[in-house]
C-alpha cells in the first residue's frame, strides 16, 4: 500500500504509455495501412477510382456528363470498345489491359454542388470503397474542398471542371492535378480577340457572381481588357442564383457602358445572358458603337439553355466537340456512338483527367501518389484534343491552346452552338507558376 | 429619374409573381388553414405546362440522311416538326405563341393536380400542427422537383416570347418622358399587365360570384358555414385548384423572363412567404399589395446608389422589410385578427 502510494505521476504516465503502445503494436504491424505504405494501395486484382461528380443540384446534367466520359475512359482503358483517344495519345504506357496489370473499376459519389456533401463523398469513397484516386466535380468552390481532403487522406485527386485560378493557385496541394484552363488562361486568349472585334477604346461593365470563381474570372477580365486601353465603367456584384438579374441589367441601359462582361456561369449564366438579349443589349447602339455582350466561360451545355441568346456572343472554353484534330474525332466517335449525342467541354477534361491519371501510374508502375504525381510533373503529350499539352511541375497545371468561341448564328442542331473563332496558342496563355501564388508543399501519400 | 422608374417597372414585374404566388398562398391558408410548402412547386409546375407544349408542338419527323454522317459517323437527322409541315403557317405561328397558348393547357393541368393534391394528401393534414403541414408539403415539393428533373434535366430550358412581343417599348414617351430614356422589355411589361388581370379575376370571382360569397364565408366561419347545410369541404377542394391555377399561370408567363428549370419554385417561395407574412396571414388584398411592395424594394435596393450607401442591402431588403413591418404591425399590413392567433 505504502508503495503504491509512491508511484509518481511521471512513472505513470511512462507506465501506460508503454502498455498502450504493447497493446498497439501487434495492430500497428499488421495493419494493411501500415504493410501498404500508402493509403488504399490496391491488393487484388483490381484498382478503384472514385468519381465524384454532381448527380443532383443544378449542374446535374455536367456531371452526368462527365460520368458518361468516365465510364468511356474506364472502358477504353480495361481494353474495351473502340479505345477512343487511347489510339491517338501520344503516350503508349497504356495497353488495354488496365493499369499496372490490374482491371480498373469506379465507384461514384454526388457532390451535390455543395463543398460538405463533396468533402462527405469522397471521403466515403477513400474510407469505405479503397478509392485510391478521386476525380471529378462542376464547382470551382467543390474542386478546392475536395482537393485539400485528399491532400489529407493520401490520395490523387484530378479535378474535373473548375476554372478558378485557386484551384492551382493559392489553394493548389501537391496531390492536386487539373487539366482544365483558369480565369488567366480565359482573360489572356480573349482579350486579342476582343481588340480585333471591338477596338481598344470601350466602356466595360461587369456583372460578377459574387463567389471564388466570379472575382477571379473579374480580375482576369478586368486586368487583360485594361491593358488593351478599355475602361471598366463599373463592377457589380450579383448574388449567387438571383434568378432576375434585371435590377442588375437597367443600371448598364443608361451607364454609357458599351460592353458588357457576364462573369456567371451555369444557371446564373443562362439567365443574365437571356435578360441582357431581353433588356436589348445586343442590339443596342452607344456612341455609335454597337453595344456588345461577352460571355468570359462558355460551357456548350449551359449555352443550350440560353437559347438562340447566345448568337453572336464571345467566350472562351476549354475544348469543343467540332475540332478536327485526331484526338478529338476520336473521341467524339466513340462517345457519340456510345451515347448518341456529342461529349461537353465537362466530359472532355474528366476523360483525358482519367486516361492522364492511369497513363501515369502504369507508367511509375505504382499507385503511390508521389509516384503517379511525379510521373505527371512535367509531363508532355498530345492526341487528347487540345494539341501539344505539359502538366507543368510547379503548380500541377496543365498548360494547352485555348479555344475562343462565339455564338454560332446559324446552328445546324442543338448541339451545335458555339463556334470556334479562335486556337489561342499555349504561348499566349502561359504565366509564370508564381504569379497566382500559393504553395504545393509535399506529396502525401497517406496511411 | 429614368433609372428610378426603370427599377420601379422591374419591380411590378416581378412583384407580379410574387403577388400571385402569394394571393394562391393567402387564399389556402384562409380556407383551408394548410401553410402550402408546395406552392412553389405549384409555380414551377405551371411554367413547365409552357416547356411541354412547346415540346409538343416541336415534336418533330426525323429522316435520315445517310449522304451526311454526324461527326460520330452515323447518318445525319433532317428534323421538321409535325406541326409545321401539317398546318403550315399556322403551325409556325403555332410554334411562336407556344407560351401564350400554354395557357389553356396549364387551366384545366393546374387544377386537376391542384385537386389531386388536396385530396389525395392536404386533406389529411388539415387538423394537424402547422410544423406537419410544412413538413409534408415541403416533402411533396422535393418529389415534384425531382420528377420534373428526371423527366426535363437540371438545365434550364429557353422559352422565347413571340417575336412580336421580343422588342422593346418606349414606356417613358406613354408618360411624357423623352424618347428612349425608358425603354422597357415589352414582355415584361405584358407579364405586369397580366399579373393585374388574373389578380382583379380572382378578387372578382370572390366577390362577385355565389361560390366566392360562400368561400369568403367560410373563411370568416367555417363551421356556421357548414351548419348552413352547404359541404364547405367540396368548396374549399375547388379553391385549392384555383389557387394552383393562379400559380401555374404565374409560371406558364413567367418563363420568357426565367429560363425555367426544376429549381425555380424554390427560390419564389421563401420569397411569396415573407410576402403573406407583411402583407398579413390571410389577406389577399394585403398578399397582393406586399407582393409589388416588396418587389419594387428589392430592385430599388440594387441600385449602385443605395449599395454605395448599405453595402448588401439588396440581398436583404425583403426580410429587413418584413422584420420592420412585423415590429410595428405584428399582423401584416392588412392582417385580420384572429388570424395566425392562438
Amino acid at each position: 500500500m505504502a508503495n503504491f502510494t509512491k508511484v509518481s505521476r511521471r512513472s505513470l504516465l511512462r507506465g501506460a504509455a508503454a502498455a498502450t503502445t504493447a497493446l498497439a503494436a501487434p495492430t500497428i504491424f499488421t495493419s494493411k495501412a501500415w504493410a501498404a505504405g500508402y493509403t488504399n494501395e490496391p491488393k487484388g486484382s483490381t484498382v478503384t477510382l472514385g468519381f465524384n461528380v454532381p448527380q443532383t443540384g443544378a449542374y446535374a446534367d455536367e456531371g452526368a456528363d462527365e460520368l458518361r466520359a468516365y465510364q468511356l475512359a474506364v472502358e477504353h482503358i480495361n481494353g474495351e470498345g473502340d479505345g477512343g483517344m487511347l489510339n491517338t495519345f501520344s503516350s503508349k504506357a497504356l495497353t488495354g489491359a488496365g493499369v499496372n496489370g490490374k482491371k480498373v473499376v469506379f465507384v461514384t459519389g454526388d457532390t451535390q454542388t455543395k463543398s460538405d456533401a463533396a468533402r462527405a463523398s469522397a471521403k466515403r469513397m477513400i474510407e469505405k470503397d479503397g478509392a485510391v484516386m478521386i476525380t471529378g466535380g462542376s464547382s470551382s468552390g467543390v474542386a478546392i474542398a475536395v482537393q485539400g481532403l485528399c491532400q489529407d487522406a493520401g490520395v490523387i485527386f484530378m479535378a474535373g471542371l473548375t476554372h478558378s485560378n485557386d484551384t492551382t493557385g493559392k489553394d493548389k496541394r501537391a496531390n492536386g492535378f487539373r487539366h482544365f484552363f483558369n480565369t488567366e488562361m480565359t482573360g489572356a486568349a480573349l482579350a486579342p480577340v476582343l481588340k480585333n472585334n471591338f477596338g481598344t477604346e470601350r466602356n466595360a461593365y461587369h456583372l460578377t457572381a459574387d463567389y471564388t470563381w466570379g472575382w477571379s474570372q473579374e480580375g482576369s477580365i478586368k486586368k487583360y481588357t485594361e491593358q488593351l486601353g478599355w475602361n471598366t465603367a463599373a463592377a457589380v456584384r450579383t448574388p449567387l442564383g438571383a434568378g432576375d438579374f434585371s435590377q442588375y441589367i437597367t443600371p448598364v441601359l443608361n451607364s454609357g457602358a458599351d460592353t458588357l462582361v457576364l462573369n456567371h456561369y451555369g444557371r446564373d449564366m443562362v439567365n443574365s445572358l437571356t435578360q441582357a438579349v431581353q433588356f436589348g443589349l445586343r442590339d443596342k447602339q452607344v456612341n455609335g458603337k454597337d453595344f456588345a455582350i461577352v460571355v468570359p466561360l462558355y460551357s456548350r451545355l449551359m449555352a443550350q439553355g440560353a437559347g438562340e441568346n447566345v448568337k453572336g456572343i464571345f467566350g472562351s472554353t476549354n475544348w469543343h466537340w467540332s475540332l478536327q484534330d485526331e484526338g478529338s474525332k476520336a473521341f467524339v466517335k466513340s462517345f457519340g456512338q456510345k451515347y448518341g449525342f456529342p461529349p461537353s467541354q465537362a466530359a472532355h477534361t474528366t476523360y483525358c483527367q482519367a486516361l492522364l491519371y492511369a497513363d501515369a501510374a502504369q507508367r511509375a508502375g505504382t499507385f503511390r501518389p508521389s509516384g503517379v504525381g511525379k510521373s505527371l510533373e512535367g509531363f508532355k503529350f498530345d492526341g487528347l484534343g487540345n494539341g501539344p499539352t505539359e502538366y507543368r511541375a510547379e503548380d500541377h497545371q496543365c498548360f494547352k491552346d485555348v479555344l475562343v468561341v462565339k455564338g454560332k448564328e446559324n446552328p445546324s442542331s442543338k448541339f451545335d452552338v458555339l463556334e470556334v473563332v479562335e486556337v489561342t496558342p499555349r504561348a499566349q496563355v502561359e504565366y509564370p507558376a508564381s504569379l497566382l501564388g500559393g504553395e504545393l508543399g509535399p506529396y502525401n501519400d497517406g496511411a | 429619374m429614368d433609372a428610378i422608374l426603370l427599377q420601379i417597372l422591374n419591380g411590378l414585374d416581378k412583384g407580379g409573381a410574387y403577388a400571385l404566388i402569394a394571393l394562391g398562398l393567402t387564399i389556402i391558408f384562409g380556407t383551408l388553414g394548410v401553410v402550402n410548402f408546395a406552392h412553389g412547386a405549384l409555380f414551377m409546375m405551371g411554367a413547365f405546362c409552357a416547356v411541354s407544349i412547346k415540346a409538343l408542338f416541336t415534336l418533330e419527323k426525323v429522316v435520315l440522311d445517310p449522304t451526311k454522317l454526324t461527326a460520330w459517323g452515323t447518318p445525319m437527322e433532317i428534323r421538321t416538326p409535325y406541326i409545321e409541315s401539317w398546318f403550315g403557317d399556322v403551325g409556325v405561328w403555332m410554334i411562336d405563341y407556344s407560351v401564350p397558348l400554354s395557357i389553356l393547357l396549364a387551366i384545366p393541368v393546374m387544377l386537376f393536380i391542384g385537386v389531386a393534391m388536396e385530396r389525395g394528401l392536404i386533406r389529411y393534414f388539415y387538423k394537424r400542427p402547422h410544423a406537419e403541414q410544412i413538413l409534408v408539403t415541403f416533402g411533396l415539393a422535393i418529389v415534384i422537383q425531382e420528377l420534373v428533373k428526371s423527366q426535363f434535366g437540371a438545365n434550364p430550358i429557353p422559352q422565347p416570347a413571340p417575336d412580336t412581343a421580343k422588342g422593346m417599348l418606349d414606356f417613358g414617351v406613354m408618360i411624357g418622358f423623352d424618347a428612349g430614356n425608358v425603354v422597357y422589355p415589352a414582355w415584361r411589361l405584358i407579364y405586369f399587365l397580366f399579373s393585374t388581370l388574373v389578380i382583379a379575376g380572382v378578387f372578382a370571382f370572390l366577390q362577385f360570384t355565389t361560390f366566392g360569397m360562400v368561400v369568403r364565408a367560410g373563411m370568416a366561419d367555417r363551421e356556421t358555414v357548414g351548419l348552413l347545410g352547404i359541404d364547405i369541404d367540396r368548396k374549399f377542394t375547388i379553391v385549392f385548384g384555383l389557387a394552383a391555377v393562379v400559380a401555374g399561370l404565374a409560371g406558364v408567363m413567367y418563363t420568357p423572363i426565367l429560363s425555367p428549370d426544376y429549381h425555380m419554385g424554390m427560390d419564389f417561395l421563401v420569397l411569396s412567404f415573407v410576402v403573406v407574412v407583411v402583407g398579413g396571414m390571410g389577406s389577399l388584398g394585403g398578399a397582393v399589395v406586399a407582393g409589388f411592395l416588396l418587389g419594387i424594394l428589392q430592385s430599388l435596393a440594387s441600385m449602385e446608389e443605395v449599395k454605395q450607401i448599405l453595402p448588401g442591402i439588396d440581398q436583404i431588403i425583403i426580410y429587413l422589410i418584413a422584420v420592420v413591418v412585423l415590429l410595428a404591425r405584428p399582423r401584416g399590413l392588412m392582417g385580420r385578427k384572429g388570424m395566425m392567433e392562438g
